[in-house]
């Protein structure tokens, strides 16, 4: 039985009627001149009035989504004269975020002679990283080399990315990959050791690498496994998100206050070296998008490091995924991997037709999916009034062979088949939504920020990817720049000389928001959305 | 702030649910984690990707009247009427330290870091439990066998939300043992990839060097004509019959 409702199933017949006739046809990519048309006229990123340029601190000017804008120019949660004489804690280094880049910081911190705590907002790896499905990518085939794989990350990113970053990223991906499976990680693999590889958005060779569809459970999962496991020198605490990083009088870092988030206490934990690996910020609901992030994305890292004088870079730029499920209801906002698309299914719209090369770069892919439905009238509606566009997910099984799906994709075919929806036969509902964080917290190679003792790595930072992240290229700067600020980090830590903690910069920041007349209302970072209902 | 769409419903839509005993009316559509919210919880423990990954919103519940015990995902599982709902949010389980580098990916080595895989009765009530829909009972009996590839294949949806673990009547912490069966199979079991080897030497060598820094060094134009002129690998076709 289908779980879709009858008006839905009629376009399904459709969708059914022209599959063998599609199978044959290719539908032309975009020149960058049209690209550069549909981007402006149908992105989220280019609706002016959904943007803002925030008034103060270092980066004065920088626009950025309005509900961004009202966090970073929020107030903080303590006062200048919160107590830091007695601090709850003490370590080399400080690793704020229990994701993919917080765990590979402290692991790498930890091999270089640090002693690491480790802080996170909720479980360590409740994290997006847990639920990147798609694969990480690295040139590590023949035909491909990291020339090659720069040039892509360039071009996926509008050519605004910093060149030093990418370098570092694509020249330490084969590590990586090595990397990771020293400790243990499963990656698919053909039976004499061939990695299997796929094509992603915006790639000019095949370099996904996987392993299934719970790529990024796989890295997270395992990561976290092997921080248990050096538990003398890796201290994780749960439930205790950073809400205000600490300098000392010599404006370098000296910790952070953190909450804990079952009894409210803020507590000091002192640092020689702190690493900002707290993610991106989906769980805004940027134009009231729906998001694939897990629960704690709120951009915290973003307004904490802003608040000690960071600067950010490129959150102008916020990526929509092409395909976030659109039905049903219960999972609208969910991702479909991009892998769906890179096995063959094509995204068509309500007559069975294709109208956008199913692997542009996903800015691209978003605002042909949006002008489908918005200006063409192409969508298919749901009953609840959710626009979409069809994933026709059962071409996979004619193009690479029955069975391919429920190997390669057993997360979606249980996600959807929890709905009555059997992805192996009918195709799915798709629409854009509000994924990741392009921009964020400026680093250098070796993960340092402007910051004397400041490090950072992940979905928080800015420039690895310009204006447009690739699909994988995430899970690899994760590791990448992971690896790097925990080393960096450990190496700092080992030659600085502290001098005396203090929250100075809070009583100069509220300073600057009376004297700009600055006023938000909100007190950050957030830590969560509040979902409850208002009664 | 934006709430989670949900549909509009009126009154007498709503059905009963009952959270840590307690009555409330919620839209029959929501998933257990969205009734929860809308009840008036903002949730902090119980809630982590909201997207079936991350394990942390493991429920029990039963249903008035309906003698048998279910479980599921908070975020994944559609409320009903009169549910009986109770978040398992922390359980807790026994967990080895161990040094991935030098072990050994052998029967012996499973045994030895976790001895109660072979107190496993195989009595399957952690497969009925589970919400991955894995054979749990499956995996450990290959555990029990001391086979680590299909341990490590079987238990390879593994979220680690702790549902097989709470119904196990030998005290198992299935998941842990599993983990261990991934990573000593990734790790030394699974083939090695000659291309990746090669790459590294390559890379090592400094054979990239000068393409990269040729490539820093272009203008946005002369970047943009290179783009342009790049060549895409043509997509897998039908995989030979072989295959
Ligand atoms: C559904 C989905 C699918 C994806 N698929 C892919 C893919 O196929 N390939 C790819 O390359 N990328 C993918 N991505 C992107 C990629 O997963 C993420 O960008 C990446 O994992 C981010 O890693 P991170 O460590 O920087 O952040 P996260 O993994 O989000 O970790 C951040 C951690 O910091 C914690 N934290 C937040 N604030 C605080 C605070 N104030 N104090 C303490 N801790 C805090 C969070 O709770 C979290 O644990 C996907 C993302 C999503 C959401
Ligand atoms: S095997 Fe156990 S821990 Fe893993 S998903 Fe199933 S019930 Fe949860
Ligand atoms: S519940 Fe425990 S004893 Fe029963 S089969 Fe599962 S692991 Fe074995
Ligand atoms: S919240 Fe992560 S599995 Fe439900």
């Amino acid at each position: 039985m289908s779980g879709y409702p009858p008006e839905m199933q009629e376009s399904i017949r459709l969708v059914e009627a022209t599959r063998l006739r599609r199978l044959k046809e290719t539908f032309p990519t975009m020149s960058l001149e049209e690209r550069e048309q549909v981007l402006n006229a149908f992105h989220p990123d280019y609706i002016k009035e959904k943007m803002r340029a925030i008034r103060v601190g270092v980066s004065k000017g920088q626009r950025m989504p309005v509900e961004l804008a009202d966090i970073v120019e929020g107030r903080p949660h303590i006062g200048p004269d919160f107590d830091l004489s007695e601090p709850f804690a003490e370590t080399d280094v400080l690793v704020i975020g229990g994701g993919g880049a917080g765990a590979s910081a402290a692991l790498l911190a930890q091999e270089n002679g640090a002693k690491v705590i480790l802080v996170t907002k909720l479980r360590f790896g409740d994290a997006n990283t847990m639920m990147a499905q798609g694969g990480i990518q690295a040139a590590d085939r023949p035909n491909d080399s990291p020339a090659i794989h720069y040039l892509d990350v360039m071009g996926g990113g509008h050519f605004t990315n910093v060149p030093e970053l990418v370098e570092a990223l694509v020249m330490d991906a084969p590590f990586v990959i090595k990397w990771l499976e020293d400790l243990g990680m499963m990656f698919d693999k053909e039976p004499d050791g061939t990695m299997v590889e796929r094509h992603g958005g915006g790639t000019s060779r095949m370099r996904m690498h996987s392993a299934r569809d719970y790529s990024g459970a796989e890295i997270m999962r395992t990561l976290r496994d092997e921080v248990r496991n050096r538990e003398e020198d890796i201290t994780v605490i749960e439930f205790s998100p950073a809400v205000e990083l600490v300098l000392d009088d010599k404006g370098q870092i000296a910790g952070a206050v953190v909450m804990n988030l079952e009894t409210g206490v803020y507590s000091y934990i002192k640092a020689k070296a702190v690493i900002l690996a707290t993610g991106g910020g989906g769980r805004l609901h940027y134009q009231g998008f729906p998001t694939t992030n897990h629960y704690g994305a709120t951009a915290d890292g973003v307004v904490m490091a802003y608040r000690v004088g960071a600067p950010l870079g490129y959150l102008e730029s916020m990526q929509y995924h092409p395909t976030g499920a659109a039905f049903p209801e219960q999972i609208v906002g969910l991702l479909v991997t991009e892998k769906v698309r890179g096995l063959g299914a094509q995204p068509v719209n309500k007559y069975g037709e294709q109208f956008v090369y199913p692997l542009e770069p996903r800015d691209v892919e978003a605002a042909a999916f949006i002008r489908e439905c918005k200006e063409r009238g192409n969508g298919i509606i749901t009953p609840t009034g959710q626009p979409g566009v069809w994933l026709d997910s059962p071409m996979i099984e004619i193009i690479q062979g029955p069975g391919t799906i429920k190997k390669n994709l057993p997360a979606m075919v249980r996600q959807f088949g929890r709905f009555g929806i059997d992805i192996t036969q009918e195709p799915m509902l798709v629409y854009p939504t509000l994924h990741y964080q392009n921009g964020g917290v400026r680093l250098r190679a070796d993960g340092s920020t402007e910051i004397p003792g400041l490090f950072i790595a992940g979905e928080v930072s800015g420039g690895v990817h310009g204006h447009n992240r690739l699909m994988g290229n995430s899970l690899l700067e994760i590791t990448v720049f992971g690896r790097r600020s925990g080393r960096s980090a450990a190496a700092y830590a080992q030659q600085v000389k502290p001098g005396k903690p203090t929250l100075a910069h809070i009583e100069a920041w509220n300073r600057e928001l009376e004297e700009a007349g600055v006023d938000t209302g909100v007190i950050s970072p957030i830590l969560l959305p509040d979902y409850t209902r208002r009664v | 702030m934006e709430t989670e769409k949900q549909s509009e419903v009126t009154e007498a839509d709503l059905i009963p649910v009952y959270i840590m005993g307690k009555r409330y009316m919620v839209p029959p559509t929501l998933t257990i984690m969205k009734a929860m919210e809308y009840a008036g919880y903002k949730l902090v423990r119980g809630c982590g990707c909201r997207g079936g990954f991350c394990g942390a919103c493991a429920t029990a519940y039963r249903i008035l009247g309906d003698p048998k015990l279910y479980f599921g995902l908070a975020c994944q599982t559609v409320v009903q009427p009169n549910m009986y709902l109770a978040q398992i949010p922390f359980f807790p389980a026994q967990r080895a330290t161990y040094d991935i580098t030098k072990l050994e990916p052998t029967a012996t080595t499973l045994f030895s870091i976790y001895p109660e895989v072979l107190r496993c009765l195989g009595c399957g009530a952690c497969t009925k439990a589970c919400p991955q829909e894995i054979d749990v009972r499956a995996y450990m009996a290959a555990g029990m066998k001391g086979d680590i590839a299909t341990m490590a294949d079987l238990s390879f949806d593994c979220i680690m939300c702790g549902l097989c673990a709470v119904r196990c009547p030998a005290e198992e912490a299935q998941y842990n043992i599993a983990i261990l069966a991934r990573r000593l199979y990734g790790r030394y079991l699974a083939p090695r990839s000659k291309h990746l080897e090669e790459r590294l030497e390559e890379i090592e060598a400094g054979e990239f060097d000068v393409a990269l820094a040729e490539l820093k060094r272009l203008s946005r134009e002369e970047l943009v004509a290179r783009y342009r002129a790049r060549d895409i690998e043509p997509t897998e076709g039908p995989r030979e019959e072989e295959d």
